[in-house]
């Protein structure tokens, strides 16, 4: 049975932390929680991953289910704490994410009188100057995609450089998995770098779908297919109410 | 030492203008009975300290807020909180933003006496440019490191919820987290503390860990029972009746509706409401 979109962008997120090792996964939206939890499940068994709340579970576990057996606890306060030791690599959402990582979830419109007040910036500027980032957007837009975003809650590798080494020397954005593609900041100025497409998706798709030019070298490869196993982790015990489709539809 | 009080003894105590600080986090744990009584009360000009949630929406709605100092204002599962979007969007109100991080920092300062802590937290961000009495201190040992200086978050009162609190305002949490109540009870010249149960002195039994306030910090103990609803007192919110609640805030006659029916009342009246409301949706269900 082949994969379906959502599927995909669970692996996607999933590889992200790939090679982290004994640190924090954490997870915001369905997709990236899902691949947190099946990173550990198949090829980085040291993470650690929560219930969503502030129990660090013994084992991953599905999806909204309860914690079951604990090996840590992690409330607020603690979590807050850990973002300032570093061990922790965060997949967070965007609202708006420009061509160096900025991202807004704080307010859309001239942050005095905004047109459409979101979250605040929670805690975004912490996470990105303290810790690996990485950005999971399930439904990927012009509108997302913007050329400069309205307020900076997220740090870009751009204001990064300009912090210069001492300040910004545990920022680290690695990764932006959307429902059409993935994407890194390898480019030499610290721009976003298509690294793949989902299979399926063409890549004039996805520049239509992005407000800036992201760089593009050579051929774009497809991102991978998730394996048999992955599948039936995802299936049969991760997710096996399938909310995964009710974020991203195939 | 904490004095048994009543919620409208508390709330009659506190003044138009204070810096009125709030526990809990986004909708979980909120002192909602003190939150819904100062809804009814004749106090305006409030600037509030909270991990927002429906504290912060109720008392917009209401308009007693002059400013906002958050980190977010939200309702969990339900993204954004209505009644704080549309105070930003028609300037009813003044927001001071800060990173949730900073924000801790700046609770433990003020907890602790302390001008400012400093933090990474921030650098980089336009939480530096929308709030331009933020100043950074440099390192004075060989790093150099230049870093944000969060000023101590001091308060004239704080209000929290905790599950238990004894007659002398020692208060225990049976949930798995404490969020950053005994933060906001230390860091205010007074705290009151609202409680789901009130047990007489000495018979507080539990673990130690979870006595989280502690009377020397607190002014003012009241029971309130569903005190906190509708927000999670750790074994989950009553959902149904938060997505009525922001339903309702969509628009301003389900919201007149809403006020009428659940708010204009003391807290004997909301519970009564609130249980009437869940008949109906269950009958409604049949």
């Amino acid at each position: 049975m082949s994969a379906t979109r959502a599927e995909i962008c669970v692996v996607a997120c999933a590889e992200a932390w790939r090679g982290d090792g004994e640190i924090l996964a954490a997870a915001m939206g369905t997709c990236s929680i899902l691949g947190a939890r099946l990173a550990r499940l198949t090829f980085e068994p040291g993470l650690l991953t929560t219930d969503g709340g502030a129990l660090l579970t013994a084992e991953p576990v599905p999806f909204g289910a309860p914690a079951g057996p604990v090996e840590g606890w992690l409330p607020f306060r603690e979590h807050l704490w850990l973002v300032q030791n570093g061990r922790r690599h965060v997949m967070m959402g965007a609202s708006q994410i420009d061509r160096h990582g900025n991202t807004n979830i704080s307010a859309v419109g001239d942050w005095a009188r905004p047109k459409s007040q979101l979250l605040g910036v929670r805690g975004a500027p912490g996470n990105t100057i303290c810790n690996p980032t990485s950005y999971w957007i399930p439904r990927h837009s012009a509108r997302v995609f913007v050329p400069k975003v309205d307020m900076v809650s997220g740090v870009g590798t751009d204001r990064a450089a300009e912090l210069g080494s001492g300040a910004a020397r545990f920022h680290d954005l690695r990764r932006v998995v959307t429902d059409l593609a993935v994407f890194d900041f390898g480019a030499p100025d610290g721009a976003m770098r298509l690294l793949s497409a989902h299979p399926g998706v063409e890549v004039e798709q996805i520049l239509a779908a992005t407000g800036f030019e992201p760089v593009i070298e050579g051929d774009v490869p497809e991102t991978r297919q998730p394996s048999a196993e992955e599948l039936r982790l995802i299936r049969e015990v991760l997710d096996p109410r399938s909310l995964r489709d009710r974020e991203v539809r195939s | 030492m904490g004095a048994v009080m009543s919620v409208e003894e508390i709330v009659g105590s506190l003044e138009s203008g204070m810096t009125i600080g709030i526990g809990g986090w986004g909708s979980r744990r909120k002192p909602m009975a003190l939150v819904r009584a100062i809804h009814r009360s004749s106090l305006k000009d409030l600037t509030l300290v909270s991990y927002g949630g429906p504290d912060v929406g109720l008392l917009c709605a209401a308009g007693k807020v002059r400013r906002v100092v958050a980190p977010f204002v939200t309702l969990d599962s339900v993204a954004l909180e209505p009644h704080f979007r549309a105070a930003r969007q028609s300037g009813a109100i003044e927001f001071t933003e800060y990173d949730e991080g900073m924000f801790m920092f700046g609770l433990l300062a003020g907890a602790h006496r302390l001008p400012f802590l400093p933090t990474r937290a921030g650098l980089g961000s336009d939480v530096v440019r929308v709030n331009p009495g933020l100043r950074t201190v440099r390192s004075p040992y060989e790093d150099q490191e230049e870093l944000v200086a969060v000023p101590a978050l001091t308060m004239d009162a704080a209000l929290v919820h905790l599950d238990l609190a004894d007659t002398r305002g020692n208060g225990r949490y049976l949930g798995p987290d404490p969020y950053l109540d005994d933060l906001f009870a230390k860091a205010a010249s007074r705290c009151y503390l609202s409680c789901e149960r009130m047990v007489p002195a000495g018979e507080l039994d539990g673990p130690p860990q979870t006595l989280l306030v502690s009377r020397m910090h607190v002014t003012g103990v009241v029971e309130t029972p569903d005190g906190g609803h509708f927000t999670d007192l750790g074994s989950g919110r009553d959902e149904a009746f938060q997505r009525h609640y922001a339903a309702s805030a969509a628009d301003p006659t389900g919201w007149a509706a809403f006020e009428d029916r659940f708010l204009s009342g003391d807290e004997d009246a909301y519970r009564q409401a609130v249980r009437q409301w869940h008949e109906e949706q269950e009958g409604a269900g049949r």
